[in-house]
Parts: C-alpha cells; sequence; structure tokens
C-alpha cells in the first residue's frame, strides 16, 4: 500500500466529499486561501510603506485582490475536466492573440504588448499564455504515454516555444522566460530523460552567450551588463540595483521598522511599490520580514506540490505542478533581481507588488489548483 | 527500453511523477536556500556597509561658510561689508537636460554671454559635487518672482540668497583694501587639508590687500549642518548643526576722514599718497590713483572691464604707493644730510660755493644744479631749503656710497617697510655689490653723485617715503607701517642714534624752512596754516636729459615730465603725521604735491572747525616682547 492510500483513508483528508465546512462548499482549499489572504495583508501592509502612505493605492491594489479572490472564486467551481477540454482552444486564441499584438500592437516604454479590444479596454494576452501554455502542454502529455518519447517532447517544445518567441519579440523578456518555464516545468515533471535535461543545459551554457550577442535588444543587454557591474555606472543604470541592495542591507536583522525605511520613503529607491517592493519590505522589517514573507510563500508552494501530489489524473497533475513552480519561479526571479543575484527582468513579487495583470493571473492559477484538489472523487484505479 | 504503447502505465506514471515532483520540492527548497543566504548575506554580513551607504544616501554633511568679518576704518565706518545677493544656482546633479534648462531660465531672466560663458568656465573646472554653479547674480524681484514661479519646471534650480563681499566706498580703498573674489579650485589645491576642510563651503577669497594679507583672520571657522536630504537633493530636516564660527571684524589704522581728503587732493592726477602717524606706524591714509571698483571683481570680472583695466594707460590696477618704483629725488637730501652730519663729513657752519654745477676733479662732466646759474654760497640749511642740488654732489662725493647705503637703509629704503600687506616693493638702494651683481659694472664716482641727490639708480615706494619721514619725524624711532588697529609690530630694526642728537632738531627745523621760509620750495603749502610742518620737495626725472640740452618742459610729453614728490611731517614740535606724495609727471614737488600733503595734514590734525586738534594715537595692546632698551 502507498503512501497515498494510507493518508486517503485517513479521515478528514482530501477533498470536499470528505468535509463539509463553508470553504469546501465553495471548491475552496482553506489552508492555500488562508496562506493567499495572509500574504494579500501582508502586501498591503508593506504596499502602504513603499507608496509613501498612500491611502488610495492600498484601496486599489486591495480591489485587485478582491477581483483576484473572485476570479479564483470561479475559477475553483471550474472542474478540471473543463480545463482539460478547454486547453487546447484557448492555446490557439491565446497565439492568434499574439500575432494580433505583434501586428497591431499599442506601445508602451518601447514594447509593444498590449492589445485593445474595443469595449474591453486593453489587456496584455500574454497573461492568457501563463496558464494557458502549462495547460496545453499539460493536455497533450495526458494524451500520451509517459515518459515522453523524443518526438513528443518536440512536439510540446513547439507548443512552448511558438507563443515565447511571439511574446519575446514584443518585446518582453520576463514573462517569456516565465511562460517557458512554465511549459518546461511541465515538461520536466512528465519524465523528460535527465540525458535530454543534461544536453538542455549544456545547449543553454553555450546559447547563453550567444543570444546575449545577437537576440538581445539593446535595452536587454545593457539590464544584463548593469548585473554584472551595478557600480559601471552607479547614478545610471545600476542606481536601481545599489539603492535596493543598500536598502535590504540597511535593513539588518529586524529593520528599520514600518514607514521609517529611509531609502524607499526619501526616494532613492525606484520602483518601491512595484517590481522592487522587496527591498521595502527587507528595509523596514529586515530579514525577520523577509523569513515571514519566504515561509508564507513556501507554505503556497508547499501546499501546491502538495494539491499537485495528490491530483488523480495526468493533466490535473502536471498543470498543478507547473503552476505551483512557476509561482515559485515569480519568488525567485524578483528575489534574486531585488537582492542583486539576478539581472534585472521585470518579474514582480506575486501578490504583492503593486500592479494590475500579474495578480488576476496568479490568483485564477490558484483558483484552477483549488478546482483540482477539490473535485477529486474517492476512487481507486 | 520500450513500454507497450497501448496501455497507459498509471502506476509507473505516478512513480515518475512523485520523483520529479520530489526533484522540484528539493529545487525549490535548495533556492529558496539560496535566497535566504543571499539575505542573510545583504543583511547580517554587509549590514553595516550598507547602512553606512544608506546613511550617506540620505544624510548629507554641509559646510556652513562663516560670514567673513567685516573691515572698518579706526572710528568703525563700514569699508568692507557683507549683503545679500540674490543669484539663479543650478545643481548640476539634479538637473535634467543642462541646455534646454538655461534656455529656459534666459527665457526668464536676462542672460548675457558672458554669464553663460562664466557659468560653463565653472562647470568644466573641477568643482564639489552637488556644489551650486551660480549662472547669475545681482537679480532683481522681478526676476525672482518669474524663477520661483517656474520653480517645478526647472529641476535642479533655485534662487539664494548668498552673502556677497561689498565695498560700499568703492574706489576710495581699493589699493589698500584690495578685493576678494571667487575661491578656485588652484586655491583649495594650494591649502593644507585643515585648511581645505575649513573653507569647505567659503565661496570668497581674500585676493588682495588688507583682504588677502588677513584673509586668516577674516575667514572664521567653518561650520556644518547635517541634513537629511531625499534622492532629489531636497533637504527634509537638518539632523545636527555646528554653526560657524563668523570671521573677525577688522578694525584698521586707517581714517576715512584722511584718506578721502589724501584720494581728493590727486584728483584724476596719477599717484600716490601715504600717510604714516610716526607715534605709533598707523597708517592714516593710503591712496593710489587711479583706484578701480573692487565690487566688479567679487563675483569674477566681465572681460569687458577687465579689458578696461588692463589697456587703460593709467594702470589703475597698479597699486602706485605699495610697488611703484620712483626715483625719491631732492627728497632723500634730508637723510643724506643727516648722515653727512653724523659721519662728520660736514656741518651747519661749513659752505662750498655753488656756480650751478659740480665737477669731479680731473674730469670734464658737469653734474648740474636745477638752478642753471647756481646758489653761490651754501649751507646745509640753505642746501636743503633751497634743495641745492651741487652742496649734495659735494657731500654725496665725500660721505662715499657704502655710509650713504648704510645710513639709509636704516630708513627702510631698499627694504620692506613690514607693512601688513603682501607684495611689498623693496625699492632700491644701490651699492657697489648690488651694482656688480645686477649690472656686472663696478661702480664709479658719478652713480654715487646722482645717488647723493636721489637719481640715478636709487629708488624708492611712496610708502617707503613715509616710513622714512616718520622714522626722521620721531628722531630715529623705528615704526612699522601697521594697518590692522590691534597688531602691534615689532621695530624691524634697532632705533637710529646720531652722534649729536641735535642734528635731528636742526634738521627738523631746516625742513619746517622748506615750508615756512620765505625761499623754501615748499612755502606753497604754509598758507593760513594754524601749525608748523616740515618737508621736503622732490622732483624725480623720468627722462634724463642730455649734456648739452637745456630741458624744455613744453617739448616733452606730459608722459616724460618730472615726477613731483614731497615728504612731510607736522606738527613740528610733536609730529603726529608723516606724509608722502607722489604725482607721476607733476613736475614740481612744491607746487603739485605740496597742496596734497598739506590737505591731508589738515584732514588729520584740524578739527571741524579747522582748530588744531591732535588726534592721540590709537591705544594698542603692548607687543609682546616688545623690549629693544
Amino acid at each position: 500500500m502507498s503512501v497515498r492510500e494510507t493518508l486517503r483513508q485517513m479521515p478528514g483528508q482530501g477533498g470536499p466529499s470528505l468535509g463539509n465546512g463553508l470553504p469546501a462548499r465553495l471548491h475552496l482549499d482553506a489552508p492555500l486561501l488562508a496562506a493567499l489572504l495572509l500574504l494579500a495583508l501582508g502586501g498591503l501592509t508593506v504596499l502602504y510603506s513603499a507608496g509613501g502612505g498612500s491611502m488610495e493605492m492600498v484601496l486599489r491594489q486591495a480591489l485587485r485582490l478582491g477581483g483576484g479572490l473572485l476570479v479564483l472564486l470561479v475559477l475553483a467551481q471550474i472542474p478540471p475536466r473543463s480545463y482539460r477540454f478547454w486547453a487546447p482552444m484557448i492555446y490557439a486564441l491565446g497565439v492568434v492573440l499574439l500575432v494580433l499584438v505583434v501586428l497591431i500592437g499599442t506601445e508602451a516604454k518601447g514594447a509593444a504588448r498590449w492589445l485593445h479590444i474595443p469595449g474591453l479596454g486593453r489587456f496584455q494576452p500574454a497573461e492568457i499564455m501563463k496558464l494557458a501554455v502549462p495547460a496545453m502542454v499539460a493536455w497533450f502529455f495526458s494524451e500520451r504515454n509517459l515518459p515522453p518519447r523524443l518526438t513528443d517532447v518536440l512536439v510540446a517544445l513547439a507548443l512552448i516555444f511558438l507563443p515565447v518567441v511571439l511574446i519575446a519579440v514584443q518585446p518582453d523578456l520576463g514573462t517569456s522566460i516565465l511562460i517557458a518555464a512554465a511549459g518546461l516545468v511541465v515538461l520536466f515533471m512528465a519524465g523528460l530523460s535527465w540525458r535530454l535535461i543534461g544536453l538542455a543545459v549544456v545547449a543553454l551554457m553555450i546559447a547563453a552567450p550567444l543570444m546575449y550577442f545577437f537576440v538581445l535588444h539593446d535595452y536587454q543587454r545593457s539590464r544584463v551588463d548593469t548585473f554584472l557591474n551595478p557600480e559601471a555606472d552607479p547614478r545610471g543604470a545600476g542606481w536601481n540595483i545599489i539603492q535596493s541592495k543598500t536598502a535590504i542591507g540597511s535593513g539588518g536583522v529586524t529593520g528599520k521598522g514600518w514607514l521609517e525605511g529611509t531609502q524607499s520613503r526619501l526616494d532613492f529607491l525606484p520602483e518601491s511599490s512595484t517590481d522592487f517592493i522587496l527591498a521595502v519590505l527587507g528595509e523596514e522589517f529586515g530579514l525577520v520580514g523577509f523569513l515571514l514573507l519566504m515561509t508564507i510563500y513556501l507554505v503556497i508552494v508547499g501546499r501546491g506540490f502538495f494539491i499537485s501530489w495528490q491530483a488523480q489524473e495526468t493533466f490535473s497533475r502536471l498543470l498543478a505542478a507547473a503552476l505551483t513552480m512557476t509561482f515559485f519561479i515569480y519568488i525567485f526571479v524578483n528575489v534574486g533581481m531585488v537582492s542583486g543575484l539576478l539581472p534585472v527582468v521585470g518579474v514582480p513579487l506575486p501578490l504583492v507588488s503593486y500592479g494590475g495583470t500579474s495578480i488576476v493571473t496568479l490568483m485564477a492559477s490558484f483558483g484552477m489548483l483549488m478546482s483540482m484538489h477539490t473535485h477529486r472523487r474517492l476512487m481507486s484505479y | 527500453m520500450r513500454r507497450p504503447l497501448t496501455l497507459k502505465d498509471h502506476h509507473h506514471e505516478q512513480r515518475i511523477f512523485s520523483f520529479r515532483l520530489l526533484v522540484g520540492a528539493l529545487l525549490v527548497v535548495a533556492l529558496s536556500l539560496v535566497l535566504v543566504g543571499r539575505m542573510v548575506w545583504l543583511q547580517v554580513s554587509q549590514h553595516s556597509r550598507y547602512t553606512t551607504l544608506s546613511d550617506e544616501n540620505r544624510v548629507q554633511t554641509q559646510a556652513v561658510p562663516p560670514p567673513r568679518g567685516l573691515i572698518t576704518d579706526r572710528n568703525g565706518e563700514i569699508l568692507a561689508a557683507n549683503r545679500p545677493d540674490f543669484a539663479v544656482e543650478l545643481i548640476i546633479e539634479q538637473v535634467p537636460d543642462l541646455e534646454a534648462t538655461l534656455t529656459r531660465i534666459g527665457q526668464l531672466v536676462t542672460l548675457e554671454p558672458d554669464d553663460l560663458e562664466r557659468f560653463r568656465k565653472r562647470l568644466t573646472s573641477p568643482r564639489r559635487p552637488w556644489d551650486p554653479i551660480p549662472l547669475r547674480g545681482r537679480l532683481g524681484e522681478e526676476e525672482i518672482a518669474r524663477l520661483t514661479v517656474n520653480q517645478h519646471r526647472l529641476p535642479g534650480v533655485r534662487v539664494a540668497a548668498n552673502p556677497v563681499r561689498h565695498y560700499p566706498h568703492g574706489k576710495l580703498f581699493s589699493h589698500v583694501l584690495g578685493y576678494v573674489n571667487r575661491l578656485s579650485a588652484e586655491d583649495l589645491d594650494a591649502m593644507t587639508l585643515t585648511e581645505q576642510a575649513d573653507y569647505a563651503g567659503t565661496h570668497y577669497y581674500g585676493r588682495t590687500g588688507v583682504e588677502r594679507y588677513y584673509e586668516h583672520r577674516l575667514h572664521g571657522q567653518v561650520g556644518y549642518r547635517q541634513v537629511e536630504t531625499n534622492a532629489r537633493g531636497r533637504i527634509l530636516r537638518v539632523l545636527e548643526e555646528q554653526p560657524p564660527v563668523p570671521g573677525e571684524n577688522l578694525r584698521l589704522t586707517l581714517d576715512m576722514k584722511v584718506q578721502q581728503a589724501a584720494y581728493d587732493a590727486l584728483g584724476d592726477r596719477r599717484g600716490a599718497v601715504v600717510a604714516i602717524d610716526p607715534r605709533d606706524g598707523s597708517v592714516l591714509a593710503f591712496v593710489s590713483r587711479p583706484g578701480f571698483e573692487p565690487n566688479l571683481f567679487v563675483n569674477g570680472i566681465s572681460h569687458q572691464d577687465y579689458a578696461r583695466y588692463r589697456e587703460d594707460h593709467d594702470n589703475p590696477l597698479f597699486n602706485r604707493a605699495l610697488q611703484g618704483r620712483y626715483p625719491p629725488g631732492s627728497t632723500v637730501k634730508p637723510f643724506i644730510g643727516l648722515a653727512g652730519l653724523d659721519a662728520g663729513v660736514t656741518d651747519w657752519e661749513r659752505t662750498i660755493f655753488d656756480p650751478g654745477y659740480y665737477q669731479l676733479e680731473g674730469n670734464p662732466h658737469r653734474y648740474r644744479d636745477w638752478k642753471r646759474w647756481g646758489h653761490g654760497w651754501v649751507d646745509m640749511n640753505k642746501a636743503v631749503v633751497q634743495s641745492c642740488d651741487t652742496y649734495f654732489y659735494d657731500l654725496g662725493f665725500k660721505l662715499g656710497i657704502a655710509r650713504m647705503h648704510h645710513f639709509l637703509s636704516d630708513f627702510s629704503l631698499g627694504q620692506p617697510t613690514g607693512i601688513d600687506l603682501y607684495n611689498e616693493s623693496a625699492g632700491l638702494l644701490p651699492s657697489k655689490d648690488w651694482k656688480r651683481a645686477a649690472r656686472g659694472t663696478p661702480w664709479f664716482h658719478g652713480d654715487t653723485i646722482n645717488a647723493s641727490i636721489g637719481q640715478g639708480f636709487m629708488l624708492a615706494t611712496p610708502l617707503q617715503l613715509a616710513t622714512a619721514t616718520a622714522i626722521l619725524a620721531h628722531h630715529g624711532k623705528q615704526v612699522t607701517p601697521t594697518l590692522a588697529a590691534d597688531e602691534l609690530r615689532p621695530p624691524p630694526r634697532p632705533d637710529i642714534e646720531l652722534n649729536n642728537d641735535d642734528d635731528w632738531l636742526r634738521m627738523e627745523h631746516t625742513m619746517e624752512e622748506v615750508v615756512h621760509g620765505s625761499r623754501g620750495t615748499a612755502r606753497v603749502m604754509a598758507e593760513d596754516a594754524p601749525y608748523k610742518m616740515g618737508a621736503k620737495t622732490g622732483t624725480s626725472q623720468v627722462f634724463s636729459v642730455g649734456q648739452e640740452e637745456t630741458y624744455n618742459e613744453e617739448e616733452l610729453a606730459e608722459r616724460l615730465l618730472d615726477h613731483a614728490l614731497i615728504i612731510s611731517f607736522a606738527p613740528v614740535e610733536h609730529p603726529a603725521i608723516a606724509v608722502a606724495v607722489l604725482v607721476e609727471n607733476g613736475r614740481h614737488g612744491g607746487s603739485t604735491a605740496g597742496p596734497v600733503a598739506r590737505q591731508v595734514m589738515d584732514a588729520w590734525l584740524l578739527d571741524d572747525n579747522g582748530e588744531l586738534d591732535v588726534p592721540p594715537p590709537l591705544p594698542r595692546a603692548p607687543a609682546s616682547g616688545d623690549s629693544t632698551p
């Protein structure tokens, strides 16, 4: 008897059929929801300080989080088989929209990422792909035998990199990396052979310098340059990273206290309420604050893995793992870039950074996770 | 290893997946540890470093310049003050687009090409970062208003009220006060580190005159202010403040009234007046004309203004009183006379016959007296009163250059007087050694003869002549001309002791006759004088007349005319002022320079009603170590 079966037989464990609480009836996962709410609350607290004490900013973010929760609630009601059914069509629609962005997209800050739809306003089709790509690859593998054969791998790679390339040319390096990662996680979870993984790593190491010289845009290249040597231009490109490291470092173990961070409050830290909000947290709440944040994040990630592990069919399993892993990649890339470990790519700190679409997308992914978890049936195979 | 294609092996898939999930979870843990490790490194290991960086970011230490000391005359009349000047300044580090900003400022206030040029020069020269660079000063109220209204469109631009050095009397004191101007990078480079720290934040530096000499007293000590600023450099609050120690106010020995009299008396002529109180060396008046407008220099003089001064033939930037080297002419005669008396070469009774020239034995060259037909029989008294050259040719020759040089040195001729000003000229008191070294030729008798009437190689500054006169008027008591009222400076050498002390008195009375005698060369000075004064006139040749030529002053260009000189002191009984006057190309000492000296002495010695009222010497703290028995 496997561990899983043992667990399944324990009372109070598992799906909604085993419990009768309100969260269960609403197809919500209580631990995950609690962690998300805690994170949102903490995020708003930091945002209040990062925004220079602007209550308006906090309210707008709260509204956005509320909207995200609503999306989560709705998506949690939809059974996983519907996702599986709709995955190819949403993926196809997404690709079409991405092509449209390339053709008729609206420019903002030198990149065409937005699509204006009359009556619906503008949105970034790339956000849909954050969910559609892993869903599509998961769907693809759910139809195949695992571990995947080489041809299947190649098809999956094509499915992943078609939208990734379309997004990269917008150009939006951060999002395309995240989407590629989401798709590749599915590939990995599906059992991609270690030999191929090793090959890919070697290929990447060779490709990276070539990418740098021949593919990257100037502004992207300068970001990498800045990452490698931020002190080269302390007043220009290196400013962000120097100031954010200074903010974090000066926070120490216990931090300077809420609303007491001089780096952010005196405007030395740019983007302090969006991509660099972690620096505000690090400055005002110190290492303690950061460890608390990491704990909440890891609880969410852990719960995600648990849901994935408990999932009953391949599609849910792979998608849940991919969404969870993508969430962690968000965290890793953002913390890495703000603390100067990684180059600056525009990745927000999930559910804490001030800003629109990523919150909704993330909440949607948690809605899907909850759906997978709460729609399980007690069955044996 | 191939598996059957038809059936899904759920258990196998589950095992692979679980293992991959485990790998994924381990990866998450590992990467999380990397992040935590990074944060620990930043927040624990590097904490103090980043705390410092953060504080450096927000806390700026600003130097607060001390207010510069005021300069007054002896009666408290302000000669140099500080007054606020509204200037538009740019903090370059905060200006996003310099050219656009300059254009925009140009639309709000008038910017001359000169302003821009000066600004760009300051921009390119080394400077402290975040230091505001002035673009234009002397803003009017309307201009200030226009700039203030548009402040939000001009980041990094501000209107600041800075104290600016101001000289209310302009040209009147220009050569003695000198001026301050902007502290330059070269000035800072030349300083020690402590001095540099003290000048952090200071904008002005004494460049010439009293401003330069007493820079250390006028400057004061820098203060510091720690301020918290935001990223745009705006000061949010003051964290700590150590106020500056203001510069000392400096009271000078100068007397506004005497200075004004000297300045006015010279009029538009080129020349210099130095008046000294022989009782203590106080400098009462120190004038060189033409003067210059010192206020023009304070914030950097414009090219046109500077060119105008440089190209002016009257050379207004030249300090004639301090640095002008002129042949003293007949004004040295009283000193040569005393030298001869003291050396026993002559006495008051000895007479010689003056045929209008002097000849050395066996030499056809004739050294001419200014009076073509001669003075006839001449003794010491007559020789001084009527300024007989022949008598002094004879006396000088008998005395010899060595004794002449030695005696005149004691009157501070040929060496700096030690006045509290820099770049004083030492004049020239010729000697055999000097001529050999400087000219490479031996000393001739003719050189001695020329020197004995203050011509030839001999050169003196008006300041030296005034000092020598003060020493003579006080019977050999040494004085050092001093401008700062609280400085009592030790005399540079022992007092002069004559073998016969009476000679002082008799020479004084002889000089009194120069003014008050019926045939004195300065008798024009005596008119309606309520006190007695002594004087000696002089003319110094600019142009030397050939042996057989006659001197025709009409034909000489004005610039080649003799300089007029006079040295004088009063009242004869208890001298309280010694004056030297030089008027370039003024021709006759008595008629040109004499009235100037008289007006200067009147200004000092007479009260408002024209009554004699000799002011007491300045009360001064006794100098430490003042002990010449």
